[in-house]
């Protein structure tokens, strides 16, 4: 009997807002432990939250980017559990009215991992549903000490926004996949930076398998606090094996929550009592609900950006790049802006494409920041480069300079000598220097060597210092040698 | 006569007029505490040292200049303890000022101590104090009511001149009454929270206790108004509560609600009820009988909304981050249990298992939810009643205060004395209680007047104008 | 007041673990005893019609009060720390945190 997976995912997000969901302390990571509490977020007697208006707009602004509905009300609720992180001992949370209820996100291929992208599972174009996003308000974070545990509470109360998905998902690629998808769609919407090193995306996953073909759920068993995209990928190929392993023996799989150890490489059952799922939610009293007509939701709109998936098929529509070409630039928003830009100064945006995609990519790595060409230069030196003017590894040079000092790409070109050579009588002269003085290479040529033609155009690129149109030098002397 | 004996209006005539100094009061107060306190117990802490200083600093220009006010030990004042006449916050020093201290402090008002209460204001006795029991100044051997006990006893043995208290299902009216005092409840969301340690949510207020019904408009008028701190607190800025002071009350329509005068009321109260509207009908106005249908339901209605509520609340003490941790508990779920067990007090474990049961898996449909739709009916029962009345007029409590012990180990008798008062927290209306006779044996009786929503001047009106034509607020309980 | 049978079983002890207070067996059952009464007394709620209710804060005309992303002034960690039982290295300690 063959299994299939049932996955489905909580997705915990950190929000990029400049304070604490119900107070003003700093939304900081890093700072000196316990420096960024009040007594509001540290629980104390009398304290009280207020619920900040940035983090309910970026949750609005979500669930439109996911095609989610906006629900004209929503309320803030007690999720009751004692925990030494949790100052309250009660997490703020939205129970039964979530901000979003509902919502897609459709898996394109290349947020599959590299290794999965020619399987059908990537191609499939697979919508993944989801059931609700909502607000609550993170824990601190604790540091297991010797004999007991030390707790630094600048995260707790932060905004933490939770995607929760329908069991849609069969594999861990598809996983990684959504998670990808997830994270370039918040990414757009700056509602949050998704920093994995600082946890800004946490996971839980829920995992059943059951027989192909049959409808029914299997037990499912829950994996909790991932923290990294690939860590969910690995966890669920454990998981799922271990799971099909099991029922296939014969075995049932019992329902519980477990740990991923990612070094060890697998799961561990947490122990937690049963009880502790007796949540006790209740309307938090101090709260009053929010409304999202009006101002909120309007607000949310007017942040909404272009989506990726749109991006990259305008992108493809409009400048004729490839798949490829419009991922890579869609998955950097200001890279691809600047494109846009530069592609209204020139005649070639494909040559502009590969321009930006190799080497500008190549020369951002080590130089801060290159988006300070003038975008118009950029697209100057991509028609240089079309047009034949300069080659590719003469253009590379001139970018070079232009980020150093911004000044029209024909200037530094000329200055520099590096203007391609591409007049056919002075390029023909070469050529016939060439066939004089490699008598021994024309003879192989003639004789059926096609390969002997290149020390032919390495003699000639010698000779021009590198300026002759590579292109037309092969044609030229391809004729010339023909000639009876 | 001692200083300590005036009102907050007579002191500002005083001290404006340069007759006594801010550092008199203080002293005159702290004299009246040493010889009256230790038979009263009405103060878990005093800050003398703070409140000369502060007296020396005083500024009388200011509404509460150099006034001495008494707290309730369940609000936060900035490196002072805060009890809450709980073992469990032993050591804890507040790093932080409620809104209604800082407002106190900016209208120039001196803080003198903490006053004694029911552990986290459950209770309407002031026996389930960590700290002993706080007595009736009118007869040490009976409760002065609760749960903030303390700050109606204080004010009632003239060891305040005023105080602040909390009122979650009439911990400020009831013990008013029993003390022989003054105290208001103002509307939901009238002062700020922020700073008063919840007991429930959605019921909480703080409220002055006060010897005048002018007082207590006037120390409402300081502590009221928006806060961005507490979302349940109104947007608008309080207005001047005491502007119809003095009105008369001819022509104005108060209700009788006839649920309130059915069974179990103590005779010497009703007859002094009976007294009491007869009295207001001599001042003109024309009382009537309404009906508020669903009295019947407002205890089982109010125990559920503020223990659920409270289960909550109180979670947090457990010793992780302050207060008292039990020492020598081998792991987390022993230090949880063994701190929480001997912090609380049994009335406080008691309403913990009632709420945490009550929203327990299964049971929040049949027990909370369906309380806070109760909750809406008696709301609506009021808002009907106002249709035909500006005010209600009622006992504060059924019954005079009783003895000493006399009801702590019966929960279901202890609740119901609170009758009359928790319906207004329920559907979040203001309301006051001030003396309007005495027993037979010499313990005071308060009238409560209710209003609706966002008019504590109505209430004030209709008590300033029965306490001035009666004396009973002049009468002072027999200490020496 | 009717004291009589109570009608409603409930389990204290899970009940008190839920809220982590341990109990002596007889607090169990005092408690419990004095819960049942409670409770028997509150099943007079049943009586009242709620249906078509609206609750508090879904009513029409209602105003949203949220705070501005503006930040505030923090306690200082010694501050935060003052009151806590045990502390080290700038972090409260706890009881062994078990997972």
């Amino acid at each position: 009997m063959t299994y299939e997976a049932v996955i489905g995912l909580e997705v915990h997000v950190q929000l990029k807002t400049a304070t604490k969901l119900f107070c003003g302390c700093r939304n900081e990571f890093g700072a000196e432990p316990n420096s960024r509490v009040c007594p509001v977020c540290l629980g104390l007697p009398g304290a009280l939250p207020v619920p900040n208006e940035a983090a309910v707009i970026q949750t609005i602004l979500t669930g439109l980017m996911m095609g989610s509905s906006i629900r004209p009300r929503a309320k803030f609720d007690r999720k009751n559990y004692f925990y030494p992180d949790m100052p309250k001992n009660y997490q703020i949370s939205q129970y039964d009215q979530p901000l979003c209820l509902g919502g897609e996100v459709s898996l394109p291929v290349l947020a599959f991992p590299k290794d999965a992208q020619k399987e059908p599972q990537a191609l499939a174009g697979k919508k993944v549903r989801l059931v609700r996003i909502h607000l609550e308000e993170d824990v601190g974070k604790s540091f297991h000490l010797e004999n007991c545990s030390g707790i630094d509470f600048n995260r707790a109360g932060t905004p933490l926004m939770e995607i929760v998905t329908e069991a849609d998902l069969t594999t861990p690629e598809e996983a990684f996949a959504l998670l990808t998808t997830i994270r370039e769609i918040l990414r757009y919407g700056k509602v949050s930076d998704v920093d994995m090193e600082k946890g800004q995306l946490r996971c839980d996953v829920n995992i059943s398998v059951r027989p192909v073909g049959t409808e029914a759920f299997g037990t499912k068993r829950e994996i909790k606090n991932l923290n990294s995209i690939s860590a969910v990928r690995r966890a669920l190929k454990h998981e799922i094996q271990s799971q099909i392993e099991l029922v296939s023996s014969g075995g049932t799989v019992v329902q519980e929550t477990l740990r991923w150890d990612d070094a060890r490489g697998e799961t561990i059952p947490m122990r937690t009592k049963e009880q502790a799922h007796d949540y006790r939610y209740f309307p938090d009293p101090d709260l009053l609900p929010i409304r999202t007509e009006g101002r909120l939701r309007t607000e949310a709109e007017r942040r909404m950006p272009e989506l990726p998936e749109t991006k990259k098929s305008r992108l493809r529509e409009t400048y004729g790049l490839s798949e490829y070409q419009a991922s890579v630039l869609a998955s950097d928003p200001p890279l691809a802006d600047y494109f846009e830009k530069a592609a209204r100064s020139t005649r070639n945006p494909l040559t502009l494409a590969n321009l930006t995609l190799n080497d500008y990519l190549a020369l951002r790595q080590d130089s801060p920041d290159p988006m300070s060409i003038p975008p118009e230069y950029f697209g100057q030196l991509a028609d240089l480069v079309s047009d034949g003017t300069l080659n590719s590894r003469q253009g590379r040079e001139v970018l070079a300079i232009l980020i150093q000092a911004p000044r029209p790409p024909k200037e530094i070109a000329q200055e520099r000598g590096l203007t391609q050579i591409s007049d056919s009588q002075v390029l023909e002269e070469f050529c016939r220097e060439a066939i004089a003085a490699n008598p021994k290479s024309v003879a192989d040529f003639k004789g059926g060597k096609a390969a002997a033609i290149n020390s032919l155009k390495g003699f000639v690129m010698k000779k021009t210092r590198g300026q002759a149109n590579p292109q037309r030098i092969h044609e030229l002397l391809e004729s010339l040698l023909r000639e009876p | 006569m001692s200083i300590a004996f005036a009102t907050i209006h007579e002191l500002r005539k005083q001290l404006l007029a340069k007759e006594v100094h801010p550092k008199e009061v203080v002293e005159s107060l702290l004299d009246r505490i040493s010889s009256v306190d230790s038979r009263i117990k009405a103060y878990n802490y005093l800050h003398p040292e703070r409140a000369l200083e502060s007296a020396e600093k005083a500024d009388v220009s200011l509404p509460l200049g150099g006034i001495p006010i008494a707290v309730k030990d369940l609000i936060s004042v900035r490196g002072e303890p805060c009890t809450c006449s709980s073992r469990l916050l032993e050591g804890y020093i507040a790093p932080y000022d409620a809104t209604v201290i800082e407002r106190l402090r900016a209208a120039g008002a001196i803080l003198l101590g903490r006053t004694n209460m029911d552990e986290f204001a459950m209770g309407s006795s002031t026996e389930n104090s960590a700290w002993g029991v706080t007595r009736n100044p009118w007869d040490l051997s009976r409760v002065p009511g609760g749960s903030s006990g303390g700050s109606a006893a204080a004010v009632a043995a003239q060891e305040a001149i005023a105080a602040l208290g909390s009122d979650t299902g009439g911990s400020i009216r009831q013990p008013a009454a029993f003390c022989g005092c003054v105290g208001l409840k103002p509307t939901y969301g009238r002062v700020s929270r922020y700073g008063l340690t919840a007991f429930a949510s959605s019921l909480d207020q703080i409220g002055p206790l006060t010897k005048t019904v002018a007082d207590a408009g006037l120390l409402l008028e300081i502590i009221a108004g928006a806060d961005p701190r507490d979302n349940t607190c109104e947007p608008e800025p309080a207005p001047s509560f005491s502007t119809k002071l003095g009105e008369e009350i001819r022509g104005m329509t108060l209700g009788v609600p006839k649920e309130y005068f059915v069974s179990g009321m103590d005779p010497e109260v009703e007859a002094a009820m009976q007294k009491a509207i007869a009295h207001l009908e001599g001042l003109g106005a024309i009382l009537r009988e309404i009906s508020l249908p669903h009295t019947p339901y407002s205890i089982a209605t109010y125990y559920l909304v503020a223990t659920a509520e409270a289960s909550a609340n109180l979670a947090r003490f457990d010793g992780m981050r302050y207060g008292r941790r039990a020492p020598g508990c081998n792991d987390l779920l022993e230090t949880y249990g063994r701190t929480r067990d001997e912090g609380f007090g049994r009335e406080v474990k008691r309403r913990i298992l009632l709420g945490t049961y009550s929203l327990s898996s299964g049971y929040y449909d049949a027990y909370y939810l369906r309380a806070q739709k109760v909750r809406m009916r008696i709301r609506e029962d009021f808002l009907t009643a106002f249709r035909d009345c500006q005010a209600i007029v009622t006992p504060t409590s059924p019954m005079p205060a009783f003895r000493l012990g006399e009801r702590t180990e019966d929960p279901l008798q202890m609740y119901l004395a609170d009758i009359f008062t928790i319906a207004v927290n329920l559907a979040g209306l203001c309301a006051i209680s001030l003396p309007c006779g005495f027993t037979q044996a010499g313990l005071p009786i308060g009238l409560q007047i209710i209003g609706p929503m966002r008019k504590e001047e109505t209430v004030l009106q209709v008590g300033y104008a029965y306490e001035q034509s009666t004396s009973w607020h002049t009468l002072r309980p027999p200490l020496g | 007041m009717d004291h009589s049978v109570p009608t409603v079983g409930i389990d204290v002890a899970y009940v008190a673990g839920l809220a982590r207070l341990r109990l002596s067996p007889e607090e169990i059952e005092t408690f419990g005893n004095q819960l049942e009464q409670v409770l028997a007394y509150v099943k007079k709620l049943e009586e009242v019609d709620v249906q078509d209710v609206v609750l508090a804060g879904e009513e029409k005309g209602f105003q949203n009060r949220l705070r501005l992303d503006l930040a505030l002034p923090e306690l200082s960690p010694n501050e935060a720390l003052e009151n806590a039982p045990q502390q080290r290295g700038g972090l409260f300690l706890v009881p062994r945190i078990i997972e």
